[in-house]
């Protein structure tokens, strides 16, 4: 009569909602202007880093201070890529993942020597030296970085299609394309976590996150929970990088490494929205981009706004705002969670 | 009154600890709370210093709500505890976990660092070494003079022979006497009812969170207490 | 002769450091807070001196000692208002507060300050040097070192010989029992960031003095200390000392093979004692 479900009535229609969306996603191009297309894109790849930040932090633990590294290695793999060995960006992309995993597996080693919260330092002092090594590649650019060639922007994989069947010029073909790859990733990604949650290795996490010593003692592994969490985040988060800055064009090491773009945002955006969750970083990076373009005038009292207010989260709120939500409604959007359900029991003591 | 509890009720999350406790202590009395393991005798002491959190009227002392205070606010009140499983602070020698028992709380009195160590004289020989590094029993004399250095009206000793041997015991009991003749009152938590009652004015008997059994010590018999023990006829 | 001059000059860069790191390691010795907008609070800090110098006409030494209880009442309200809100078994909270409150304190200095680099005027002081027979050694990078052996020895005084050391390594060992002790933890803590935040002052100030500086800096600063601690061993205060003084020769001497390698090298310095002795070169015995 009891069983364990994950199933909600509100994670069934989630489902037909996200697909319908994904669709509208899809054809979006033919319709909207190129400025909301790169808006999207933005909102799309700040997304996917939140949503791996959180799987790092809020479901693994992990609290990294250091992903800057793999977008920016993941960006520099897919440059060197293109202007290196002749390839297509988008291929190139796949590298830039490749590369990410490289770097990974030195800097997890590493950084699983430090214990809680100066892990967090130590994933940003690594971070920096990524950064300051790259900026000794002379070849692309060294400190001052370089753009991508424009022979390998033209022709670049499906463009040629895109420009056929939205009658749109070479630079707007490119952003419709990363808008569509974005749009993949993030699905890809958010679909991907949901699923590892509600596999055993989620069962496994959320045992971790409760208590190490007692999950350790039940036969999960940590150790090898924590290198496949970071690992996964690492490859993912470098196809971001690769994905953002084919779409730019132009790299630097400071902007491939930036931590106030890669990391910062991606922070705020996921404590804002709601850590530990699926739904918190889209409701997050919807106050981000909202905030961005109120204040995109002012600044600094953006970046002093999104640190006040995630203090502010943090104090009052620690759920985020998804948390607020979802204790006012019961809402569980992308169910995660195992309850037992069931006749009512009746009486009892 | 000294201390009052008053219907007093506690909890670890979901799970309920206490039952509407009442029990009274009279200044320089000594009263022995005796119950087999789980029947929530620490957790009345957790509640009494505040590391347990109530609501104020819940605990009484000499008439004044303390319920809600913080540990270190009751502590300054005069109330000392020497917690179960000692715990001396380890980067402390032997006889800083002394001076700090009575740095947040200077009242004349009878115990002083001096006063202590006439008490317990082999503490005085290890005063530099850690505390941690001493015996049990040694360890429990630390934790006892700890509780003393701020001269309390009212120490609390929780369990204070759980795990030692039987000589160290006898050793520790011995030195209860002198300390009541300093004119605190006591309240004994202890498993091992021939040793409380040895000591005590009056005792307490707990079970499953409710006091089960309130007597004078000298009147309580053999039956009574089994039956407030274990719930059952004798 | 070249080479000892770089490595003397590396040993007093590394009294920067562990100046840069001692508040660090005091917080997180009694509370295990990491506090990642230290190297912000030490900008702050010599922004702090600089007005004091710049607009009210003081000398570096009177501005310092204006500033230090100021910023000692930033630490103890930062503690009593926000951190011992979030302190607790979750190290999650505190970090990604104190996360914010860097972002937050960059931008603001930003806006109030600029993104100009700012030097505090150090008068006679400055490009002075005394000439030791094999090397000559500037007097500031001088004053910074024997500062920071006297922040050391004053902060060891204090943890060994005061009542209110005592508090602190009582609490830091068990916040439940200090309670029992009459301690209040939460009022310790906050003593414990004020004092932090007296020592970053002093860290300020040379910071300050020996080079510009820019609302930018402080996260590079917190990295510089991070390493100072970890080198050094959690706990122990001349470790950290030794710790800053292990980054900064590594990066005078990075510095002299090739300007460009000097930030490297100490964080290279740095990896290499995280991956041979990850726990420091001198780990408190009781952990």
């Amino acid at each position: 009569m009891y069983r364990l479900t994950i199933r909600t009535r509100a994670g069934n229609a989630t489902t037909i909602a996200v697909a319908l969306l994904i669709l509208i996603g899809l054809a979006l191009p033919a319709v909207a202007p190129r400025s909301a297309i790169q808006d999207l894109f933005f909102i799309l790849t700040m997304l996917t880093l939140a949503q791996l930040w959180n799987l790092l932090a809020g479901y693994g633990g992990l609290i990294s201070v250091g992903q800057q590294a793999f977008v920016g290695i993941g960006a520099y793999a897919m440059f060197a890529g293109v202007i290196l060995l002749g390839w297509n960006p988008v291929v190139a992309i796949l590298f830039g993942g490749l590369a990410a995993f490289l770097l990974a597996i030195p800097f997890a080693y590493l950084a699983f020597r430090l214990q809680g919260a100066y892990f967090a330092i130590g994933t940003w002092v690594l971070a920096e030296v990524t950064r300051l090594l790259v900026a000794q590649w002379k070849t692309l650019g060294g400190g001052t970085g370089t753009s991508l060639p424009r022979e390998a922007t033209s022709a670049i994989l499906g463009t040629d299609t895109i420009r056929a069947l939205f009658g749109v010029r070479d630079a707007a073909a490119r952003d419709i394309l990363a808008y569509w790859l974005a749009l993949v990733l993030v699905v890809a990604v958010t679909g991907g976590i949901y699923w590892l949650l509600r596999s055993r290795l989620g069962l496994a996490l959320a045992a971790v996150r409760d208590n190490v010593d007692a999950a350790g003692s039940v036969g999960v592994d940590t150790g090898r929970l924590k290198w496949a969490v970071f690992l996964i985040a690492a490859v993912a988060t470098g196809l971001t990088g690769g994905l953002v800055f084919m779409q730019t064009a132009r790299i630097s090491p400071d902007a491939a490494f930036a931590l106030t773009d890669w990391t910062a945002y991606v922070i705020f955006i996921v404590v804002i929205g709601g850590i530990g969750t699926i739904e918190g970083p889209v409701i997050g990076v919807l106050v981000l981009f909202a905030l961005r373009a109120a204040l995109a005038d002012y600044g600094s009292w953006y970046l002093m706004t999104l640190g006040v207010l995630a203090i502010a989260v943090m104090l009052f709120a620690p759920k985020g705002l998804w948390g607020l939500i979802s204790a006012r409604t019961g809402l569980h959007l992308f169910p995660v969670r195992r309850r037992l359900t069931g006749p009512k029991i009746e009486g009892g003591n | 009154m000294l201390l009052e509890t008053r219907g007093l009720t506690a909890s670890y999350g979901q799970f309920r600890a206490l039952f509407g406790v009442d029990v009274t202590i009279a200044a320089g009395e000594c009263v022995a709370i005796i119950g087999a393991n789980g029947a929530g005798k620490s957790t009345l002491m957790r509640a009494i210093t505040g590391i347990l959190r109530n609501e104020p009227g819940m605990v009484l002392h000499k008439g004044e709500p303390i319920g809600a205070l913080s540990p270190a606010a009751i502590m300054q009140r005069g109330i000392a505890m020497v917690p179960e499983g000692r715990r001396l602070f380890p980067s402390l020698s032997v006889e800083e976990n002394l001076l700090i028992g009575g740095q947040m709380r200077k009242v004349a009195g009878p115990w002083s660092l001096e006063a202590v160590y006439d008490l317990f004289p082999i503490l005085k020989e290890r005063r530099r070494s850690p505390g941690t590094a001493l015996s049990g029993g040694q360890q429990q004399m630390v934790a006892i003079g700890r509780a003393l250095m701020s001269n309390p009206e009212l120490l609390l000793c929780d369990e204070i022979s759980l795990g030692l041997a039987p000589v160290v015991i006898r050793d520790i009991y011995a030195a209860l006497p002198k300390i009541r003749a300093g004119g605190a009152a006591m309240v004994v938590v202890e498993q091992d009812i021939g040793k409380a009652l040895s000591v005590a004015d009056r005792v307490y008997c707990m079970m499953e969170g409710r006091v089960t059994l309130a007597a004078p010590a000298a009147a309580v018999t053999r039956a009574a207490i089994h039956a407030a023990y274990f719930g059952e006829a004798a | 002769m070249i080479w000892l001059d770089t490595l003397v000059q590396g040993v007093l860069l590394g009294g920067l450091y562990a100046l840069f790191a001692a508040g660090l390691s005091l917080v997180f010795g009694i509370m295990r807070l990491v506090n990642l907008a230290h190297g912000d609070l030490i900008v702050f800090a010599a922004y702090l001196i600089l007005v004091g110098v710049t607009m009210l006409g003081l000398s570096p030494l009177v501005a310092l000692i204006v500033a230090a209880p100021v910023m000692f009442g930033v630490g103890w309200l930062l503690q009593s208002l926000v951190l011992n809100r979030v302190l607790g078994k979750d190290i999650l909270p505190p970090l990604l507060v104190t996360f914010g409150l860097s972002v937050t304190l960059q931008n603001g200095l930003l806006e109030t300050f600029s993104a100009d680099s700012r030097r505090i005027p150090a008068g006679t002081l400055e490009g002075a040097s005394i000439d030791l027979g094999l090397v000559t050694v500037g007097v500031m990078p001088l004053l910074t070192f024997l500062s920071a052996v006297a922040v050391i020895v004053g902060l060891n005084a204090l943890f060994y010989r005061t009542a209110l050391g005592r508090a602190f390594r009582a609490t830091s060992d068990d916040a439940v029992v200090a309670g029992l002790m009459g301690i209040e933890p939460k009022r310790v803590f906050a003593v414990a960031t004020g004092l932090a935040m007296a020592v970053v002052t002093v860290a300020a100030l040379y910071l300050g003095m020996r080079a510009n500086f820019d609302p930018s800096i402080g996260p590079a600063r917190l990295i510089y200390a991070f390493e100072a601690v970890i080198i050094g061993g959690l706990g122990s205060l001349w470790g950290t000392l030794a710790g800053g003084v292990i980054i900064g020769v590594a990066q005078t001497v990075g510095a002299a093979i090739n300007p460009e390698w000097q930030i490297l090298a100490g964080h290279i310095a740095f990896l290499v004692v995280l991956l041979v002795k990850p726990r420091g070169l001198f780990p408190r015995a009781v952990d």
